[in-house]
């Protein structure tokens, strides 16, 4: 099919998007990017990573209960990790906020049953192994139109929903209490936030699997965070980073087909994060010799 | 009820699955009350998704599984534990890693199934999710050892390690290893979580280690009181689950193991109702129920 990388740069790329299934890969591609990144920094920022993996490994069972009825699993992603942000948001409102550790026992429990019914279904429909592969671990192959309609729809709303909470979001993260004093509400405002995490998990999960989700939500931002504190900045650092890693992995992985995409994804995002926490570490060392240099 | 228990001792499997797995779930309680009381249940999922990794790079790599499986969960939880003092970046350097590394099981299980044409990717899904009534007899004494080993060193350490998870300041400043405790800790969740793979899955332990420790922590604020439950109820979720599973052999195992514990999780919920009582953690004697 391809011919791997030549060294002529216009042609390789003329390549990549020779074949529809491609231009769909990359369209399905920028789409989660942004989203994932859009949420992934608020993620970050407000310590709920395991809440994230949790909503997107909960779209697994989501996707294989629905292939299992019959129905689309497109729908079943966004149903699975949308409800599990439901419970996961009221149940430890109910716990008077008090220590973290019930709310993640809650969370873990919500996932190990989550995946459990995932271990269920599998073994109910009998023989789609390939397929759960995929669901675990992402493919980029046979994303539809129609499919990227939806993605594109979703992120939509849901990117627009964002912007509309932003800034209390943000308010209620940094500092909850002056928030809440100020009137805030920081409660609806958290489970909402949930939500649109269920939402970005569900779509993101669709491309890179249920387990492999963190390579565009959390990497990216953890990356910028790493590289700058200044809110607006980063953030936008934090959509490109996930754009890069996105169209990057998938011409990889359009050049390399021998080895999962999902692996690509990954290391590209953990390079990237690598990086960043090593060229600040390095960045703060030459600061701390050069101020000894001026001070001796 | 007689008649049952001589039918289970009768099945081979079925020994096997309830020696070892009452071992696992000791342990995997014992363990999980401290997990949940650290707040380190991410990283005890991160370390059962390690398991996988390990498991199907020795698989991959042909090397012998247990070897993959125990090497990776240790070095990986000995790596978190000396990052988890510094800096409050925790949970995001725990998701960078992890994912990335369930990107390399990703890699390796495509790797194993692609150069042995005549496997289908069965063992690589086993390791996901657990087989415990395939366990050998062998496998069985194995996971039982290390567990009941697990056990013993988490009881051995169980005083200390409470000191230092209520209150690492003062436990420190009474001289109390907090940094070293931390270390035996996680290296026996790590230790755990390989010798739990095989039985309920890299996927699905978490639920082993955080459904009964939540349900304890909901029933009693008496810190070793929680402790003995939280191993109770994992052991007896676990054998509901392989009894219900071995009178509905359509149902998955680990499907109705976990799913005994979720319930647990749940009607405790639903009794303890809220206000929580928050846990007393200074070790003052809990309120009047």
């Amino acid at each position: 099919m391809n011919t791997g990388l030549s060294w002529n740069l216009a042609e390789d790329f003329r390549q990549l998007f020779l074949y529809s299934f491609m231009v769909n890969a990359y369209r399905a591609g920028t789409i989660i990017a942004v989203l994932a990144g859009a949420l992934g920094w608020y993620m970050v920022l407000r310590r709920q990573s395991f809440a994230g993996h949790t909503l997107a490994v909960v779209s697994f069972p989501g996707a294989a209960g629905a292939i299992l009825l019959g129905a689309s699993a497109s729908a079943g992603y966004f149903v699975a990790a949308i409800a599990a942000a439901i419970v996961i948001a009221a149940v430890p409102r109910s716990l008077g906020g008090k220590a973290r550790s019930s709310e993640s026992a809650v969370i873990g429990t919500v996932q190990a049953f989550a995946l459990a019914c995932g271990a269920l279904f599998v073994s109910l429909y009998g023989g789609f192994l390939n397929s759960l592969t995929n669901l675990l671990f992402g493919t980029f192959l046979g994303i539809s139109p129609a499919q990227v309609l939806t993605l594109l729809v979703v992120a939509a709303v849901a990117l627009a929903a964002l912007a509309a909470i932003a800034r209390p979001l943000f308010f209620a993260t940094v500092d909850p209490d002056v928030a809440e004093a100020r009137g805030v509400p920081v409660r609806f405002v958290g489970t909402a936030f949930l939500v649109l995490l269920g939402c970005a998990a569900g779509e993101v999960s669709q491309i890179t699997g249920a387990l492999l989700v963190f390579a565009l939500l959390v990497m990216p931002a953890a990356t910028a965070q790493q590289i700058t504190p200044r809110p607006a900045l980063s953030f936008a650092l934090t959509i490109a980073c996930g754009l890069l890693i996105a169209w990057l992995g998938l011409a990889i992985a359009y050049f390399y087909p021998e080895y999962p995409f999902g692996f690509y994804l990954t290391t590209l995002g953990f390079v990237s994060y690598v990086a960043a926490a090593g060229g600040r570490a390095a960045a703060s060392r030459v600061r701390k010799v050069g101020l000894q240099a001026v001070t001796a | 009820m007689i008649v049952w228990i001589t039918h289970i001792y009768s099945q081979p499997f079925l020994r096997y699955a309830f020696f070892a797995g009452t071992a696992i779930a000791l342990a995997a309680g014992l363990v999980g009350y401290f997990i949940v009381l650290r707040s380190q249940v991410f990283t005890g999922d991160a370390l059962s998704h390690v398991a996988f990794t390990g498991a199907v790079a020795a698989l991959a790599t042909g090397a012998d599984l247990l070897v993959g499986l125990y090497g990776a969960c240790i070095v990986v939880a000995l790596a978190m534990a000396a990052l988890g003092n510094r800096g409050q970046s925790d949970d995001t350097v725990i998701g960078s890693v992890f994912a990335w590394i369930l990107g390399l099981g990703a890699l390796f299980l495509s790797v194993y199934t692609t150069s042995k044409s005549g496997s289908n990717g069965t063992s690589g899904v086993n390791v996901l999710f657990g087989t415990i009534f395939g366990l050998s007899a062998s496998q069985a004494i194995t996971d039982a050892a290390v567990c009941l080993g697990v056990c013993v060193v988490i009881i051995a350490i169980g005083r200390p390690l409470l000191f230092a998870s209520i209150d690492a300041a003062v436990a420190s400043a009474s001289r109390v290893p907090v940094r070293a405790l931390g270390f035996i800790f996680l290296g026996m969740v790590g230790v755990t979580a390989a010798a739990a793979t095989q039985a309920v899955g890299a996927l699905l332990l978490l639920g082993l280690i955080a459904a009964p420790a939540g349900a304890a922590q909901r029933l009693t604020a008496r810190p070793f009181a929680a402790l003995w439950l939280s191993a109770g109820i994992a052991v007896g979720s676990l054998w509901a689950g392989l009894l219900i599973a071995y009178a509905a052999p359509t149902l998955p195992p680990s499907f109705c193991i976990i799913g005994a514990a979720t319930l647990t999780y749940l009607i405790v919920f639903a009794l303890t109702g809220n206000p929580a009582r928050p846990a007393s953690l200074s070790g003052s004697p809990p309120p009047y129920s």
